[in-house]
């Protein structure tokens, strides 16, 4: 939903990043305004998932020119969790385990990390049972998986619901998801993107980072940008995207 | 309440408490002689002299075990003075005087005030008296025919139970560390639950070592009758200083016919600073004897101190239908060093084994699980279970696995399973993207992974132990 008086949430200008040494990110410049869904495509390699976890602060990676304004504040001098909190959220294109962690545990640590962060009474046990209940309707999940450890033993399509799951719970501000309609089968791709749609609001944003057009035909984005050579090469509506399904790349790959 | 306690607590100590036993320590180095002397001192019937002694000329003949992946420089067996009086730590009038470092680690721990106190030394004022609340103790479990005495008072009290067991579990001639220990141990924990008996509460040493002191050369020996149960906790969280760097002791446990032991443990000596200096050396020889039908014997153990941990905890199921069982959480960072694990000896029927070892190693540490499981000819229908899991944080540290499994009865199955992990960049990615500190990070992650022994142990042991494995690891990532 385009507004152009909405709210600024995230303004990129002109990022570079590297990656041991090697530039990924050869200036970026992106804005998002409340309310709004970016689709960013391209093909393997042209940066896309390092733009992601540039803005989510992986350790891995060194911005090394352009700034980053996240609802005024400089992203880049946030520390990673201090990014979370403000309301950035990133789901994973490879959702770690973590053996003997409950999922509900670490959603209540998670979850009352911010109510603290907000001045807000965190939740207890039973409370917050109550609120994933609710929560683990918007992803069609059995609450079996809540007492499981994380990601242990979940399928790939498990694993992506999960991380929506999370957001579900979160509320975040600005999600990017990375790549979660790869590996995902057609009703499994139903239920992530009925579940993003779900969490849509005039207030937050979403941005998908994907090679396919698949995933835009249940979540429609407002603007699709491409990335190639470490840069967003166009910007066009929902219709580039389809027009990309049928020419490829090729004819967009930057000089 | 607080306000009153603070009260007392400030207020000078009426009794003085400067006792000077300084005089009791007898000459370094060992001999017969020395012996005989500290036989003589604890007034120990002519049979104990004579255990000490075989024990001792025993040991003469014995070299010390070098096999353990361990290094250290070799120990000076005379430059020991064997018989100290545990020397009364200086006593401080109120907490304000203890080491704030100390004091950080205690607030962190969350161990409740009444404990920091005696942990540190402080004078406890009548609210609190220690040697009161061991008395009660003592009375209420008596009234069920439980004994739970020091060792020395089991000695002149039951001397008849002390004789029968004492080395029947681990003989005077075990292995080196043993034989030192049986020639010149000086106290320890004396436990008997007789027929019948379900000890109503977990007995803990933290009672005990209040009013005695435990020594260099710790001894205990926990016996249950038939039918009978018990669980027994040793040690605490808190960190233990002391200024003997060897500590050899010895643990025996024996379960008659169906009964039940279960003996966990949570240690956290003095493990030296960042570069190995310092630091306690802790071998220790445990072992439980299930030696009647359908017993049960379970280790539980938590290692998070010392410089050198080399132990052992192991069970002979000799009953058939025995169980036996160990649960560790051996956490190894700067330059500790552990070598620790369990031994599995299978004799009669139908007897039954389940070991779950978690290393963690941080740090420049090395961590090793060391462990023999061993069926018997006439062990018909044992079997055993066997997983042992190491947990790497950071790259300069080291975990190595060495199991031995030896079978020699054919209906026999044994598992096991092993793996290694590593607490990764990518998962400390993923708490941090959850807004999770890196500090709350590590602690879920090493409990998640230690819950399988987490469980075993009695609730408050498992707390505290969950706050003391973060607060190990306290910087060791990112």
């Amino acid at each position: 939903m385009i507004n152009k008086d909405s709210k600024v949430l995230l303004e990129v200008k002109d990022l570079h990043a590297t990656v041991d040494g090697v530039e990924i990110l050869k200036g970026v410049n992106l804005t998002i305004r409340a309310g709004e869904v970016h689709a960013i495509m391209g093909v393997n390699g042209s940066g896309k998932s390092t733009f992601s976890k540039v803005l989510a602060g992986h350790p891995d990676y060194t911005v090394t020119a352009g700034t980053a304004q996240f609802e005024g504040k400089d992203l880049f001098t946030l520390e990673p969790e201090a990014r979370a909190r403000a309301g950035l959220f990133l789901a994973f294109q490879y959702p770690v385990e973590i053996p003997g962690v409950s999922n509900s545990a670490l959603l209540r640590l998670a979850y009352n990390t911010l109510q603290e962060e907000c001045g807000q009474e965190e939740l207890d046990p039973l409370e917050f049972d109550d609120l994933l209940q609710e929560k683990i309707k918007i992803v069609e999940m059995d609450p079996a998986f809540l007492s499981r450890s994380v990601n242990e033993g979940f399928s790939g399509g498990e694993k992506k619901r999960n991380e929506i799951l999370q957001m579900a719970v979160l509320d975040p501000k600005l999600a990017i998801l990375d790549e979660t309609d790869s590996g995902l089968d057609i009703d499994a791709l139903r239920i992530v993107a009925n579940g993003v749609n779900k969490l849509r609001t005039a207030d937050n944003a979403v941005v998908m980072v994907t090679h396919y057009q698949r995933l835009l035909n249940y979540i429609v984005p407002d603007y699709v940008h491409v990335m190639s050579g470490g840069s967003i090469v166009k910007t066009g509506d929902k219709e580039l995207a389809l027009e990309l399904e049928a020419r490829g790349y090729d004819w967009l790959k930057a000089a | 309440m607080s306000t009153a306690l603070d009260n007392l607590v400030n207020q000078p100590y009426k009794h003085g408490f400067v006792t000077d036993i300084e005089s009791e320590v007898v000459p370094k180095g060992l001999s017969e002689e020395v012996i005989r002397m500290i036989s003589a001192k604890k007034e120990e019937p002519e049979w104990l002299l004579e255990f000490r002694l075989s024990a001792y000329r025993h040991w003469l003949t014995m070299t010390e075990p070098e096999w353990a992946n361990v290094d250290y420089p070799k120990i000076d067996f005379q430059d020991i003075s064997y018989f100290a009086q545990p020397k009364p730590k200086k006593k401080l009038a109120s907490l304000d005087e203890v080491d704030p470092e100390l004091k950080r680690t205690f607030d962190k721990l969350g161990v409740p005030l009444h404990e920091q106190k005696l942990m540190s030394g402080v004078a406890v004022d009548v609210i609190f008296d220690s040697v009161s609340v061991t008395t009660t103790y003592k009375t209420k479990l008596a009234e069920i025919g439980i004994i739970f005495c020091s060792f020395s008072e089991a000695v002149r009290e039951h001397p008849d139970l002390v004789k029968q067991y004492l080395g029947s579990v681990v003989p005077t001639s075990d292995n080196f560390y043993a034989a030192l220990n049986s020639a010149v141990f000086t106290d320890g924990s004396f436990c008997f639950i007789p027929k019948g008996v379900k000890c109503p509460m977990d007995l803990s040493t933290y009672f005990r070592i209040n009013t005695e002191g435990s020594g260099q050369f710790e001894r205990t020996l926990i016996i249950a009758e038939a039918r009978s149960s018990v669980c027994y906790l040793e040690g605490c969280t808190a960190p233990q200083f002391d200024t003997n760097q060897l500590h050899a002791a010895v643990v025996e446990l024996v379960a008659l016919d169906d009964a039940d032991i279960k003996y966990s443990t949570v240690q956290n000596w003095y493990a030296g600073d960042e570069n190995g200096k310092g630091g306690i050396y802790n071998f220790v020889t445990k072992r439980g004897l299930c030696k009647g039908v359908n017993s049960k014997i379970s280790w539980t153990q938590v290692e998070t101190g010392s410089a050198i941990t080399w132990k052992y905890p192991s069970c002979v199921l000799l009953g058939d239908n025995s169980i036996g069982e160990f649960y560790s959480v051996a956490l190894t960072n700067h330059m500790q060093q552990a070598d620790t694990g369990t031994k599995m000896i299978h004799v009669g029927k139908n007897t039954r084994s389940k070991i779950i070892s978690k290393g963690i190693s941080a740090g420049r540490s090395s961590n090793c699980y060391r462990g023999q499981v061993k069926i018997g000819s006439r062990a018909a229908g044992a079997r055993n279970y066997s997983q042992c899991d190491s947990m790497l944080i950071g790259d300069r540290c080291a975990a190595s696995t060495f199991p031995t499994v030896d079978v020699q009865n054919t209906s026999a199955q044994v598992e096991h399973e092993a793996s290694t992990s590593k607490i990764g960049e990518d998962q400390m990615f993923f708490f941090a993207q959850r807004g999770i500190d890196s500090e709350e990070a590590i602690s879920m992650i090493i409990n998640g992974f230690c819950k399988d022994v987490f469980v075993h142990l009695p609730m408050e042991f498992a707390v505290e132990a969950t706050k003391l494995l973060g607060l190990k690891l306290e910087g060791s990532v990112g």
